[in-house]
């Protein structure tokens, strides 16, 4: 009980952000904050404080219980994220009928571990299932891939795979400072300064961007711009925008990178066409040296062996990788069975304008559906397998022929 | 938005690697925080946890406007004036036309010492207005209190207005649990508030939770009407058709007093001082957090080429009928005292009077081809 209520006890404020094991706060410490945000909270009952969560349909409304609320009110990170401030989006953002939202983002490393009453369940009722005493495997080997490489290019318009990675020593995009911000921005400029060959790349800053130079990122798609989304928004990540916000990519333009955007670092390997094995070799390639360099200088990629990547939403644990096609399926995505095929191949449909989007042509984005409990290499075969699948029912369909007997079993 | 801005690992950077960009900021925050006032006060906070960047947060993400000087910062609790004064007290000065922090505040909630102001012609003067905003002690403010706060303010509130009676006889109306037909009837009477969108408010944290803790209350008579928990605990407003703002302001007076009572006597009076009034979230609001105005019709004045000066004179402003950034309808404006901090209600209530009495004689001496020179008055 000691360390973990804010009133009465006394102990050391223990700070090393660069172990792997949770630091839970202590009373006294050397920082002169005090120990909750708003520390008038804490003269009123927990009911009191208990958010209404009765119009709500997110992850966090359905698990968080007064109770839980309890429990866990007086906690906090070494670098002060309460719990308050995990589930404010969610209560700002009461959801969607259709869509269920996460509801709550964490603010730094540990805060996985301290909320873990409120997290593990949220994580397992979103990644299917996967528990508390889970492994979860990475995976970054290109070689393990098989195949990829020869998608039907009259259908498989183009490739992609992204994922976003956070650097240990620094809080997440809800809670980070602006110093913390800018080091975050300073070490990537210097990451990624060193890459060469057809890595050798470009950033630009958002704040002192050229009209010119963001004309060309919005006419490339590269550029992405202050979060609108009050999914985001409520969790404070808009702050100080766009200060330490910038994008890099390559002289290609097929590899780039978002800096301090929703996650400390977005990676997104990219090309048109249906050459999937050559968009993952780049991505892996890309990702190992930039971690590298993040290592040599003492800031390696927030990872344990339980929840992999660590991300700023527990939707994006594990991998954090979403890989997918943009792919033409006119007739399959009108046959009854394509939801179901799409189900056990453990794929996920969207428009080409992305989440929430609408087909536009018959054409269809489609990736990988799981995140955390399968590895980068498992995830991307099920998209090479599943799309080589798809693109076979999809012939077939165009001359009149049936695909009940190429229908997949369950992944 | 939320603002986050209690993260402690900010100490371990230096001042200048935590100070923000102000490059290409116009507010008043922007104006006023330099480096080493930065410097002195990041390492402070008040008794319930508000620090300088949660004061400063609305100004470093909401840069300004070229014309328009926003204020670029909030308060979180009363005690931020004090621990922030090297901060807010110049931009107190800068607002509030050269406020000292030596400066006393005067409050005259006496509705007898307003002279006149029951025969401004309705022919012209369409409707009069009287708000302010209070708020009450022991709790923190919209930008930082809890869940637990607010639903105690609003509860408060509940048991002081129902207690009202005779003119101010009423009911309350909480946002969560409105029925759509309640909800019709408040947005025809034009009383219904809704979440703020202006990002100015947002990204202060004054929208959390929304709409829990919030409500709308008003007298059977549909004229006075208080907004519980919007951008200040409490938004107190007076108003009827016409020109009779003698008698808006002695409701006005009456209700508030009334209302200060019952707040009193359960421990919770208003938040004020003799330096800076009426506390509010908002440091342009400090004072007498008073605005009194008209709905007036000038389609000749306005188009006068002395029509600014005349108003500057007056000490008063304009406004579009929609409120503030509006543009005006069929020549009628919205005139109001421009002060609110060093001079009572009482004061700015008989400037518009007296202003818009002025301005009334001034379109009908226009209308009739007649030259306003000699009328031009002297600056307030």
């Amino acid at each position: 009980m000691g360390g973990e209520t804010l009133l009465g006890t006394i102990g050391i404020f223990v700070s090393t952000p660069d172990s792997n094991s949770p630091q839970i706060r202590q009373q006294g410490s050397a920082m002169p904050f005090g120990n909750t945000h708003n520390k008038a909270k804490m003269n009123y009952d927990s009911d009191q404080e208990y958010p209404d969560l009765s119009k709500h349909n997110n992850h966090m409304a359905k698990i968080l219980t007064p109770a839980m609320y309890e429990r866990l009110r007086s906690k906090e990170t070494p670098s002060g994220f309460t719990l308050d401030d995990i589930i404010q989006t969610g209560i700002d953002n009461p959801g969607h009928p259709f869509i269920m939202t996460v509801g709550c983002v964490a603010g730094d490393e540990e805060t996985y571990e301290v909320f873990k009453e409120l997290l593990d369940p949220v994580i397992e009722d979103r990644h299917g299932g996967y528990k508390p005493s889970d492994k979860h495997k990475t995976d970054i080997d290109p070689a393990n891939l098989k195949g990829g490489d020869d998608l039907d290019p009259d259908y498989v318009l183009s490739s992609r795979v992204r994922t976003g990675r956070s650097v240990r020593g620094f809080c997440l995009p809800p809670h980070c400072s602006r110093g913390e911000r800018r080091a975050v921005e300073k070490l990537s400029i210097e990451a990624l300064a060193s890459l060469t060959g057809d890595l050798n790349g470009k950033y630009y800053a958002l704040k002192n961007m050229t009209d010119a130079e963001q004309q060309q990122l919005i006419d490339d798609h590269f550029l992405f711009d202050k979060p609108v989304s009050p999914l985001l928004l409520a969790s404070g990540m808009g702050r100080d925008w766009p200060d330490a916000r910038g994008i890099w990519h390559n002289d290609n333009k097929t590899f780039l990178v978002w800096v301090n955007e929703e996650d400390h670092l977005r990676v997104i390997s990219m090309q048109k066409g249906g050459n999937m094995k050559e968009v993952f070799n780049r991505f892996c390639t890309g990702l190992t040296k930039i971690e590298t360099l993040f290592k040599e200088r003492n800031h390696a990629f927030m990872w344990n062996e339980h929840l992999g990547y660590v991300l700023t939403c527990p939707s994006n644990l594990g991998t954090g990788l979403r890989a997918g096609v943009h792919v033409k399926l006119p007739n399959m995505s009108k046959n009854a069975k394509f939801e179901d095929v799409l189900k056990k191949l453990r794929l996920q449909k969207r428009g080409t304008g992305g989440v929430d989007t609408a087909a536009v042509g018959g054409v269809f984005d489609i990736s990988n559906a799981d995140r955390l409990g399968f590895s980068e290499v498992e995830l991307v075969q099920m998209v090479v397998d599943g799309v080589k699948l798809l693109v076979d029912m999809e012939k077939k369909l165009e001359k009149g022929q049936s695909i009940d007997d190429i229908m997949p079993a369950q992944k | 938005m939320a603002k986050n801005c209690h993260n402690d690992y900010k100490m371990k950077f230096t001042g200048e690697e935590e100070f923000p960009d102000l490059s290409l900021h116009n507010n008043h925050m922007a104006k006023v925080l330099t480096k080493e006032i930065y410097g002195k006060l990041r390492g402070k906070s008040t008794p319930s946890g508000f620090t300088v960047d949660d004061v400063i947060q609305t100004g470093v993400d909401n840069p300004g406007h070229p014309f328009i000087m926003t204020v670029g910062c909030v308060a979180g609790d009363e005690e931020c004036y004090e621990v922030f004064k090297d901060l807010l007290d110049p931009i107190i000065s800068d607002r509030h036309g050269g406020y000292k922090p030596t400066d006393k505040h005067k409050t005259d909630l006496n509705f007898e010492n307003l002279k006149g102001g029951d025969d401004l012609d309705p022919n012209y003067v369409l409707s009069s207005r009287v708000r302010t905003g209070r708020s009450i002690k022991g709790f923190t403010l919209p930008p930082h209190n809890s869940r637990g706060e607010r639903r105690g303010i609003e509860k408060l509130s509940i048991e002081a207005l129902a207690s009202l009676d005779g003119e101010f006889k009423g009911k309350y109306y909480p946002l969560n649990g409105m029925t759509d037909a309640e909800q019709d009837l408040l947005i025809n009477d034009h009383f219904l508030f809704d979440k703020p969108v202006s990002p100015l408010l947002t990204c202060a944290g004054m929208a959390r939770d929304w709409p829990d803790g919030r409500g709308i209350w008003h007298n059977d008579n549909k004229t006075f009407l208080v907004w519980v928990n919007e951008e200040d605990h409490l938004r107190v407003i007076s108003m009827q058709l016409g020109g009779n703002m003698k008698e808006v302001f002695r409701r006005f007076c009456v209700g508030l007093k009334k209302i200060e009572e019952i707040f009193k006597k359960h421990n919770h009076g208003f938040s004020w001082n003799e330096h800076l009034g009426y506390i509010l979230t908002c440091p342009s609001n400090l004072g007498t957090g008073l605005r009194g105005g008209v709905h007036v019709k000038l389609p000749k004045l306005s188009t006068h080429a002395k029509f600014e000066e005349i108003l500057t004179r007056l000490r008063l402003q304009k406004r579009g009928t929609g409120g503030v950034d509006t543009a005006s309808v069929g020549g009628v404006f919205d005139i109001s005292n421009a002060d609110r901090l060093g001079s009572s209600e009482v004061d700015q209530v008989q400037l518009v009077v007296d202003g818009v009495k002025l301005m009334v004689e001034m379109e009908k001496k226009l209308e009739k081809n007649e030259s306003i020179d000699g009328m031009i008055p002297a600056q307030k």
